[in-house]
């Protein structure tokens, strides 16, 4: 009986792993083999040797990365602090922290471009008389548009908020700052000695989720009129389409080995303690041999 | 060293946490604070760990008032209701936590959490984390962490609370052991009053954010100045008397002299322990047992009057064979003095 039902969970598994994996696979594989099989020309990489001399790929995705890196430290900056002090000393603060934080879902990016843009064109009429003249033109440097990390900061913010939120309410952050006071660390140092270590894992969830965001976001980089890596492969693919899907081939792979980059880091935990006892041990075995 | 709390005082909105709250601990004892629930007792504590700040009133430490001084710069170690450890450091990361944040080099650091788990009872778990571990070394560890920065005040909020019934004797016995070992003054945050009792050199308890009494455990069991103190250590009976008003009551047929309020006059309630109290078979008696539980050297017997009133009667287990449930009774009271409460309406 207990083989029996065991057999029909297995079997279940099996298909809704297999018609898991043709959902994703399916065009996954048609894709690539779109890229390598060209008509006219049997199979062919050119695609995807084309992609390095391509015009524009380089710059466009070191200027995505760039942008991701500025926008993981901008939003974990504006969130740690701020998710910490509501626990801590002001538990009132949470709901409104969460409703704040949850407020670009309900805003469309297009509406929020649209302000966006709407600022960086009034702005500068009305300010060009006046230094912050010059921050409106800096902002939209378009080899480092300011003006996106903004944006995209307050795009991830529900992201970063959930998983940070999580990753907090799995550890007594009141304790582990007073049990840290209490030997003697200053507040600052019993944030960074106690309460985040103990986040790592959230805190690299919240960093890939931006980083995810960022790495997919067309709308506003597009109607702002800027050119990371999203838009400069919609921009190809017009032009070459074995081209522009090799490029979301690799951008899929990408992001992939991205996400295992920092699976890995958060889960170091569990690595920590070999680390640990790696160290450990040669102090060890003078003290057993001594005693 | 000496901790003394001067009128203390602390309200969170409308509730008074801590209402005036005057007690001293004296160097090198282990002072009980002893009181039910919400009373105040982890709001006093955590004044002295310096988590907390009065709204009114001092502490002092060494006749010094360190209100002013942050939690980190105060030499006390804490150990937490809740487990504290923490959970990326091993067990011996978590005892030299304290020394790191010293500066205290890494040799030196390793020796000495080796030694305070050695103390603590755990040499071999040093490199366990905190979740590989049983909730009683958790506290152990936790318990070698506040040492290890050689504190002047340990503090203790109900640290065995969270555990079974076997490792709470156990732990609250190397307590003891260990601060009398060290001779460190501390405080131990407890409700249970058989803990206070059994490990302390003094218990204070604590009412509604105030001090109630602060004796020894010998002192507040046999002679409790308030009625409140009496009920909340130990067991006691109330039977109803009548106080005459010149030092002493009636109460179940006898005359018995009054301890403290000795003009009061009238219905009075008459506080007497299980153990004073005394119970013979006898057929013309007018009370009546009602039940019996055997705790091996005694068996407590509940006897019920003849106008209704329980009485709980602690009796040597050899003399109740013939105290069985339905057996006709007579109690008597010692010739003692008896603390009593004037009836409230
Ligand atoms: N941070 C706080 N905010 C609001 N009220 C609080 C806070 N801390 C304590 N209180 C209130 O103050 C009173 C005393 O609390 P305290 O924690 O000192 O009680 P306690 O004697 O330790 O109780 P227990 O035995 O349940 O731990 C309680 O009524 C509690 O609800
Ligand atoms: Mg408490």
């Amino acid at each position: 009986m207990a083989r029996l039902t065991n057999r029909r969970i297995r079997w279940w598994r099996g298909a809704v792993g297999l018609i898991a994996g043709l959902y994703f696979l399916v065009p996954l594989a048609c894709s690539v083999l779109f890229t390598v099989d060209v008509p006219g020309q049997g199979f062919t990489l050119s695609s995807y040797t084309g992609i390095l001399s391509a015009s524009g790929f380089t710059s466009s995705l070191l200027l995505t990365l760039e942008l991701a890196a500025a926008t993981i430290v901008l939003v974990l900056g504006l969130l740690v602090p701020a998710l910490l002090a509501a626990r801590l000393g002001a538990p009132r603060l949470r709901p409104l922290l969460e409703v704040v934080c949850s407020l670009p879902l309900v805003v469309p990016s297009v509406a929020l471009v649209a302000g966006y843009s709407g600022v960086l064109r009034w702005g500068p009429q009305y300010l060009s008389r006046t230094p912050l003249f010059q921050t409106f033109v800096a902002v939209q440097n378009a080899s480092f548009p300011v003006v996106l990390v903004l944006a995209y900061t307050v795009m991830s913010l529900p992201l970063a908020y959930r998983a940070l939120d999580a990753g907090l309410r799995a550890v007594d952050v009141r304790t582990l700052m007073e049990a840290a006071r209490s030997c003697g660390a200053s507040p600052v140092r019993a944030v960074f000695q106690a309460v985040l270590p103990n986040l790592r894992g959230a805190l690299m969830n919240a960093s890939f989720l931006t980083l995810a965001l960022v790495l997919g976001e067309y709308t506003v980089g597009a109607l702002l009129g800027f050119r990371p890596f999203a838009v400069w492969i919609v921009g190809i693919g017009g032009s070459q389409a074995q081209l522009s899907v090799a490029v979301s081939v690799l951008s899929l792979l990408l992001t992939w080995a991205l996400l295992l980059v920092f699976a890995a880091a958060g889960r170091s935990r569990t690595r920590i303690p070999r680390r640990a006892r790696a160290k450990a041990a040669p102090a060890l075995v003078p003290q057993e041999s001594a005693s | 060293m000496t901790v003394e709390f001067r009128s203390l005082h602390k309200s969170f909105g409308a509730t008074k946490a801590l209402d005036g709250l005057d007690l001293t601990a004296h160097q090198g004892e282990l002072l009980a604070l002893l009181g039910p629930s919400g009373c105040g007792k982890t709001t006093a504590l955590r004044m002295l760990a310096g988590f907390e700040h009065p709204d009114s009133g001092q502490v002092l430490v060494d006749g010094e008032d360190i209100s002013e001084v942050p939690a980190h710069r105060r030499d006390a170690g804490m150990v937490f209701q809740s487990y504290s450890l923490f959970p990326h450091l091993t067990a011996a990361d978590n005892v030299a936590f304290g020394l790191r944040m010293r500066k205290v080099g890494a040799a030196e650091r390793r020796a000495r959490a080796a030694e305070l788990l050695e103390l603590v009872g755990l040499p071999q778990h040093a490199d366990r984390y905190p979740h590989q571990m049983s909730g009683g070394q958790q506290q152990r560890v936790a318990l070698a962490r506040a040492l290890a920065l050689r504190p002047k005040v340990l503090l203790l909020d109900e640290p065995l609370s969270a555990l079974d019934a076997k490792v709470r004797v156990q732990l609250r016995e190397e307590i003891r052991r260990l601060q009398q070992e060290l001779a460190i003054t501390t405080v131990f945050v407890t409700h249970d009053q058989e803990e206070a009792l059994s490990t302390a050199d003094r218990v204070a308890v604590m009412r509604d954010g105030r001090l109630e009494q602060c004796a020894s455990p010998a002192e507040l069991y046999d002679t409790p100045s308030t009625a409140f103190v009496a009920e909340f250590v130990g067991t006691m009976n109330r039977l109803p008397g009548r106080a005459t008003g010149d030092g002493t009551v009636e109460v179940l047929g006898q005359r018995l002299p009054v301890r403290g309020a000795a003009d009061t006059s009238g219905a009075v309630d008459v506080l007497v322990r299980p153990e004073a109290v005394d119970a013979t078979a006898d057929e013309d008696g007018s009370a009546r047992v009602t039940a019996t539980a055997f705790h091996g050297a005694v068996t407590r017997l509940t006897v019920t009057l003849a106008d209704g009133t329980t009485v709980k009667a602690d009796i040597p287990s050899h003399r109740a064979s013939d105290l069985a449930a339905g057996a006709a009774a007579t109690v008597t009271l010692p010739e003692r003095p008896v603390l009593i409460e004037a009836h409230a309406a």
